[in-house]
């Protein structure tokens, strides 16, 4: 049945996140904002503190969507902080087996606050994740992983803060192209896995975006995720490179979950500033009615319904274990331009409040963009609803 | 639960539908639009399908089956994909049926309810736009006046659909200052239906321009009786209901302009082989997708009797340009093909340019 109405749990979920989002994050958001690679401890403590009563942000479903969307609101580059197993953990449940999950995950809550991330980016390659360079050779009950990963999305904390995992892409085959691509969970402290560079950014600063180098990095057999197998006969079988995938079945959705957070806010700022003025929006006049301001409000509230409904509809098929690759794909690629064109629009309406550090609209405004660039570009987004819809390949549709 | 799946009922229901449309529809719509007229024996078909008299209850001789707005939205949009003429026509008679199971009065329904319960399609419809520039559904200029036993209606409309064959007419008018409706039968002193319309699009459908001159009604005419109508709730069925079939014009356009891609080859391969129409085409994909989710929650919302004047608003605006949008991209992708009426694809770039005008001639 056709539904919109959100579980008791799922509106118990919303409404602990946007209170933390609220008292926690709001007040520093500012803060982080502008002091770049600052680490936000007390955040951190205070959120591992709160591990088990479901406000740590653990899972991939559509209740962990509907959290990380008030927590966006509150602040995603302090959001993208969060002590989870993030994108790496997304990548360990989808593609891992039991084992693994025990051995990498099973004791996360134990101890200190702890992190994972995942390394695909390489310096010569972003979207083109089929043409990364770093290797792992295999040598007895090991392999040695070798490369340079950039652009790692917490990637300081996975690896220097003990019982973190970072999940390398590598090659085990160039020659096999993408069946030769396969992902290796790396732990932290490990020899040879060195971090060095973090960025500096447009937005998102309370989060540390790294570059990976590994130098000989020796990691036990067992580490790799999903086949070792490289069908070398058939060119075409690209199961490992279809896992890896897979994975972002599940994290695009999530990100789209985290950009809408970011757009309500700016959205939730523009309304009030607008109801304090006296200034009403007319819902149900006829479009020539209305004013310039109306329609915008209007255009930026159907936009962040568009992508939210989007983003639900494919959480909604992912919970059912339904293939949701196109949906998935279509929510992220609304949501990443969604909210860049509602954020940006807030700072217009907004004027010199807009453009003023002294709120966070233009903050928002840098903040948003990123969802449009990370997890799938809003093109490379485009190009799998394309093939989709079209029933092409990837040589079919370049 | 927040659930994007139609109760098997619904399947069911969207099953026969789109089956009427692809079989029915589909094989004369073209013919349709150029000779402007529907065969009465489609609409009969398709009006035997059920698909307005199955809410009307038991009591008043129908099949007492559940009244939603999210299946009117399932309906509309399949219909729609079908042809929009046609679907207007055929689901013309809701917008007096639905308002009056709604918000009629106890004898409004005995009276006028068993008639949309027969075999036989029942022409019924709705006057509400007006002939001039600023037309604003909350500020009519159509006036009812009170006057002794009944009221004294007056003004001009326009696009109203089958006004020459209907046996009733819901009128739309401002009573001191709020637009109400007022039930006006055929033959009723006063109302002058005027010469068939000339449209851009929708050209299938016959409407009509009518005036009221000192129209006289009983006063148990009024829809609601003295409580009289939530006219905010039925302007909202209406951007539901519309917008719903924006979303299956759009898909049409879409369809068509996907499979005429993949085979259209052009430097020696198919145009859906380049990004410049691959991305126009999943850009149109993402935009159906969304608009019909955004229709289903303003539906869902109606469904459970809340105020979904926000949702309905910013959904109708959403979904008109969504149409214009997929449309004259349908087009672009024919390229001068598109611009020949040998494809449907300017057919429905003028069907879809329609819907920001179409207030209150469909209704869910």
């Amino acid at each position: 049945m056709i539904d919109f109405e959100p579980t008791p749990e799922q509106k118990e979920a919303i409404k602990v996140a946007h209170q933390l989002a609220e008292e926690l994050l709001r007040p520093v958001s500012r803060y982080y904002d502008e002091h770049e690679h600052e680490n936000p401890q007390e955040i951190i403590d205070k959120l591992w503190e709160k591990r088990f009563e479901g406000s740590l942000f653990l899972g991939l479903d559509m209740t962990a969507a509907l959290r990380a969307e008030e927590a966006c609101w509150g602040d995603v580059g302090i959001f993208l902080c969060f002590p989870t197993p993030g994108l790496g953990g997304a990548a360990i449940f989808a593609t891992g087996t039991q084992e693994q999950l025990q051995r990498f995950l099973g004791t996360y809550n134990e101890g200190e606050p702890k992190w994972g991330a995942m390394a695909m980016t390489e310096a010569h390659c972003g979207s083109d994740t089929s043409a990364i360079s770093a290797t792992a050779v295999r040598d007895g009950d090991e392999w040695v992983l070798n490369g340079e990963k950039i652009f790692v999305t917490a990637g300081k904390r996975s690896m220097e803060n003990p019982g973190g995992v970072v999940v390398i892409w590598a090659t085990v085959d160039k020659s096999a192209g993408r069946a030769g691509m396969k992902s290796f969970v790396v732990q932290a402290g490990t020899p040879g896995a060195k971090v060095e560079k973090m960025e500096k950014k447009l937005g998102i600063r309370a989060s540390d975006t790294v570059t990976i180098v590994l130098d000989n990095c020796r990691i036990p057999y067992e580490n790799i995720l999903g086949s070792p197998e490289v069908r070398k006969i058939d060119k075409t079988t690209t199961a490992g490179f279809k896992k890896a995938m897979a994975t972002f079945d599940a994290t695009r959705p999530m990100v789209a979950a985290q950009a809408l957070g970011v757009g309500r806010a700016s959205l939730d700022f523009v309304k009030e500033a607008l109801e304090k003025e006296g200034i009403e929006i007319r819902y149900g006049l006829p479009r020539h009615k209305l004013s310039a301001l109306e329609r915008d409000v209007m255009d930026m509230e159907a936009n962040y319904k568009a992508a939210k409904l989007l983003t639900l509809r494919a959480f909604s098929m992912m919970d059912q274990s339904l293939p949701n690759s196109l949906e998935a794909s279509m929510a992220k690629a609304k949501a990443g331009l969604a909210v860049t064109k509602i954020t940006q629009k807030a700072v217009e309406i907004m004027g010199p409040l807009g453009y003023s550090r002294k709120y966070l609209l233009e903050k928002w405004m840098r903040d948003a963009k990123i969802n449009d660039i990370f997890e799938g570009t809003g093109q490379i987004n485009m190009l799998i609803v394309a093939r989709r819809i079209l029933d092409y390949s990837r040589e079919q549709l370049k | 639960m927040i659930s994007f799946s139609p109760s098997e009922e619904q399947q069911m229901i969207v099953t026969m539908v789109k089956q009427f449309a692809n079989d029915e529809m589909r094989k004369i719509y073209m013919e349709c639009d150029e000779s402007g007229e529907i065969p009465a024996r489609v609409i009969d078909t398709a009006w035997q399908l059920g698909l307005v008299s199955t809410s009307i209850p038991e009591e008043y001789r129908g099949l007492g089956g559940e009244h939603s707005a999210i299946t009117g939205a399932l309906i509309a949009e399949e219909l729609a994909w079908g042809d929009l003429s046609m679907a207007m026509h055929i689901l013309c008679p809701a917008l007096v049926v639905y308002p009056i199971l709604e918000m009629g009065t106890e004898e409004q329904k005995k009276k006028y309810l068993p008639a949309f319960c027969d075999e036989r399609y029942k022409t019924a419809t709705a006057a509400l736009i007006e002939p001039r520039f600023g037309f604003d559904p909350y500020s009519l200029s159509t006036t009812a006046r009170p006057d002794g036993n009944g009221y004294v209606l007056n003004g001009q409309k326009c696009y109203v659909p089958l006004a020459a064959d209907a046996d009733l007419l819901l009128v739309y008018a401002a009573e001191n200052g709020s637009s109400q409706g007022f039930i006006v039968e055929k033959g009723t002193k006063g109302l002058e239906i005027g010469e068939r319309e000339k449209n851009m699009g929708i050209k299938a459908l016959a409407t009509y321009e009518l005036s009221l001159k000192d129209c006289r009604i009983p006063k148990e005419n009024r829809l609601g009786g003295s409580k009289g109508c939530d006219f905010g709730r039925i302007m909202n069925c209406s951007g539901v209901a519309l917008s719903a079939m924006a979303v299956g014009v759009a898909r049409a356009a879409f369809e068509y302009s996907r499979d005429y891609a993949k085979e259209r080859v052009a430097f020696g391969e198919p145009i859906a082989a380049r990004q410049s129409i691959a991305f126009m085409l999943a850009e149109m994909a993402i935009e159906i997708d969304a608009t019909r989710l955004m229709a289903w929650e303003a539906a869902w919302k109606l469904d459970r009797k809340e105020d979904a004047t926000k949702e309905a608003s910013a959904l109708k605006l959403y979904a008109d340009d969504m149409a214009v949008m997929v449309t004259d991209r349908a087009v672009q992708i024919l390229g001068g093909h598109g611009y020949i009426r040998d494809h449907p694809v300017e057919l429905w770039l003028r069907n879809g340019r329609g819907f920001a005008t179409f207030d209150g001639m469909a209704t869910v």
